[in-house]
């Protein structure tokens, strides 16, 4: 027995959402937030949303961030409640992420890789001291980046492409018939996992979660030995096709941010000496939630490389069942909800062991004298 | 032999101004279709109608598919007076944006109507893009670090 459900606290309940929207909007006197300036300046929350929540509409997921109080979970939890009331039209066409128009894309492994290394608007090489000058009040809006008399060329070959001939690294497969990709949104978690099914599983799972996977990864619990190949971010066309057209047509552009990992394979009886690669790909600029992706897909991939699978992040059923922060935050938030009746019970149950508990302790003292 | 749609002008060119239409921002396609002077009567085939799409990405970036997450997506079918029928399948939610994409998309397969929609919407959205974009790979192509090799002498021979 779970919970049953009980009846009453209905006032309660409503004055309790009353406190709460009250308490959302803070002191009057300080100006309400606009969903607008969520999505223009929070824009790395709402990106965090829109991939743990799984559906990509930046107003949806900056509402759902302002309804939740900033907090992340609460707002992906809104946002995958809202995708369940929409039709689904079908599915895209795979995106070619080689075709992106890319921000961002940066090698720490190949310095000379073709395009260069484009940094991007990043954290990184900030020195991470608190600017002051942004809680001035009525701050000056910042100069423009600079631009470079050249714009950059696209398409930027991406790791893999680039050392295809030498067949150092491994090559992504493509079926002659492709199987429609396993959809964890319409079929149950089965195991053992394809990596179609763990990559979706994968990117909508919690940032924090994949993150310490990744992170024990590296600290030697089934460590890949990762270099990073490549990241990248920018916005890339997203194909469909209409039913009326029979045709694909581009139906908008996604931002995303996509990761591979290198890791070395010294060779088996089939297989000769190379990179193996792991992967990671989400909605919006979610660097670190991509880069933890791609360490655990390949700790996944332990079977195919033939490599002892002993620590958490080799364990599709606990990566898996674990990653998804709505069910999790479920559960565990499940346990706030009245469980009076199981309590009872567990009392009654404690009560008679310890009444039995005493009297056997008695009688044992009762034969010792 | 029926004609293959993508792989013919017509289709190509289609697929092109729809691609337009798709990638525009709401506002720009609403601000273009209200400056038209004289702009057709339409009714709906299909009214907006907002669901969801979901994303494909590939495995290891060049695998096979796998399922990335879903984004919204709004559509619409128009019928102008003429005839003519169109399709708009936009990213987001704003009908408007879909049912004007419809709209145009009537008015560019009529020969009559082309040209009022041509330069005005469709070239006009095009240009705004590729300006967007070229700011963005301008900026991007600031960010690019240039490599340079510190030799290490020991003084003096």
């Amino acid at each position: 027995m779970a919970y049953v459900s009980v009846k009453g606290g209905e006032k309660a309940i409503t004055h309790a959402h009353q406190w709460l929207a009250e308490d959302r909007r803070g002191d009057p006197g300080v100006s309400e937030l606009e969903v607008a300036q969520v999505r223009e300046q929070l824009s790395l929350a709402v990106d965090r949303v829109m991939s743990e929540g799984s559906c990509y509409d930046r107003d949806l997921a900056a509402l759902a961030v302002k309804q939740a109080r900033g907090d992340l979970p609460e707002a992906i939890f809104l946002l995958r409640a809202y995708r369940t009331t929409l039709p689904r039209f079908g599915a895209s066409l795979p995106v070619e992420t080689e075709a992106m128009a890319v921000r961002r894309r940066v090698s720490a492994a190949f310095k000379d890789i073709p395009g260069g290394q484009v940094l991007g608007p990043t954290f990184d090489y900030t020195h991470r001291l608190l600017d002051f000058a942004l809680a001035a009040e009525g701050g000056v809006a910042p100069e423009p980046a600079p631009q470079a008399e050249e714009p950059q060329a696209y398409p930027m070959p991406n790791i893999a492409s680039v050392f295809r001939h030498e067949d150092l690294l491994e090559h992504d497969v493509r079926a002659e018939e492709p199987p429609e990709p396993y959809d964890l949104t319409r079929q149950p978690m089965k195991f053992p996992a394809d990596r179609d099914q763990r990559l979706q599983a994968l990117a909508r799972g919690d940032e924090g979660f994949l993150l310490s996977l990744a992170y024990s990864s590296q600290r030697g619990w089934g460590s890949t030995h990762p270099l990073c190949g490549e990241i990248r971010m920018g916005e890339v066309a997203v194909e469909f096709v209409p039913d009326e057209l029979g045709f694909a047509i581009e139906i908008g552009e996604v931002t995303l941010t996509e990761c591979t990992m290198l890791s070395g394979f010294a060779g088996s009886a089939e297989r000769p000496p190379q990179y193996t690669r792991g992967y990671g790909l989400t909605f919006g600029h979610c660097e670190r939630k991509a880069m933890s992706m791609a360490i655990v897909d390949r700790a996944l991939r332990h079977r195919e490389v033939g490599e002892q699978a002993d620590a958490p992040v080799q364990d599709e059923e606990f990566v898996l069942y674990h990653s998804d922060n709505v069910e999790a935050s479920g559960f565990v938030q499940h346990l706030k909800l009245p469980h009076y009746v199981d309590f009872q019970a567990d009392l009654q149950l404690i009560r008679r062991l310890r009444k039995e508990h005493f009297e056997r302790r008695a009688a044992l003292k009762e034969a010792a004298e | 032999m029926p004609v293959d749609p993508v792989n013919n002008a017509a289709g190509n060119e289609r697929r092109q101004w729809l691609s337009i239409l798709a990638k525009a921002q709401p506002g720009e396609v609403s601000a273009a279709w209200d400056d038209l002077s004289d702009p057709p009567a339409y009714s709906a085939l299909r009214a907006p109608e907002t669901g969801l799409v979901l994303v494909r990405g590939r495995m290891g970036g060049a695998g096979d598919a796998f399922n990335v997450g879903e984004m919204t997506v709004t559509r619409a079918a128009v019928r102008l007076e003429s005839g003519e029928t169109g399709i708009g399948y936009v990213a987001g939610r704003d009908r408007r944006h879909a049912e004007l994409a419809a709209a145009v998309d009537a008015m560019m397969q009529a020969p009559t109507l082309r040209p009022v929609v041509e330069g005005a919407v469709v070239a006009k959205l095009a240009r705004a893009q590729a300006q967007r974009r070229d700011t963005a790979a301008r900026k991007a192509a600031a960010t690019k670090v240039d490599f340079f090799t510190m030799v290490r002498t020991r003084g003096p021979q």
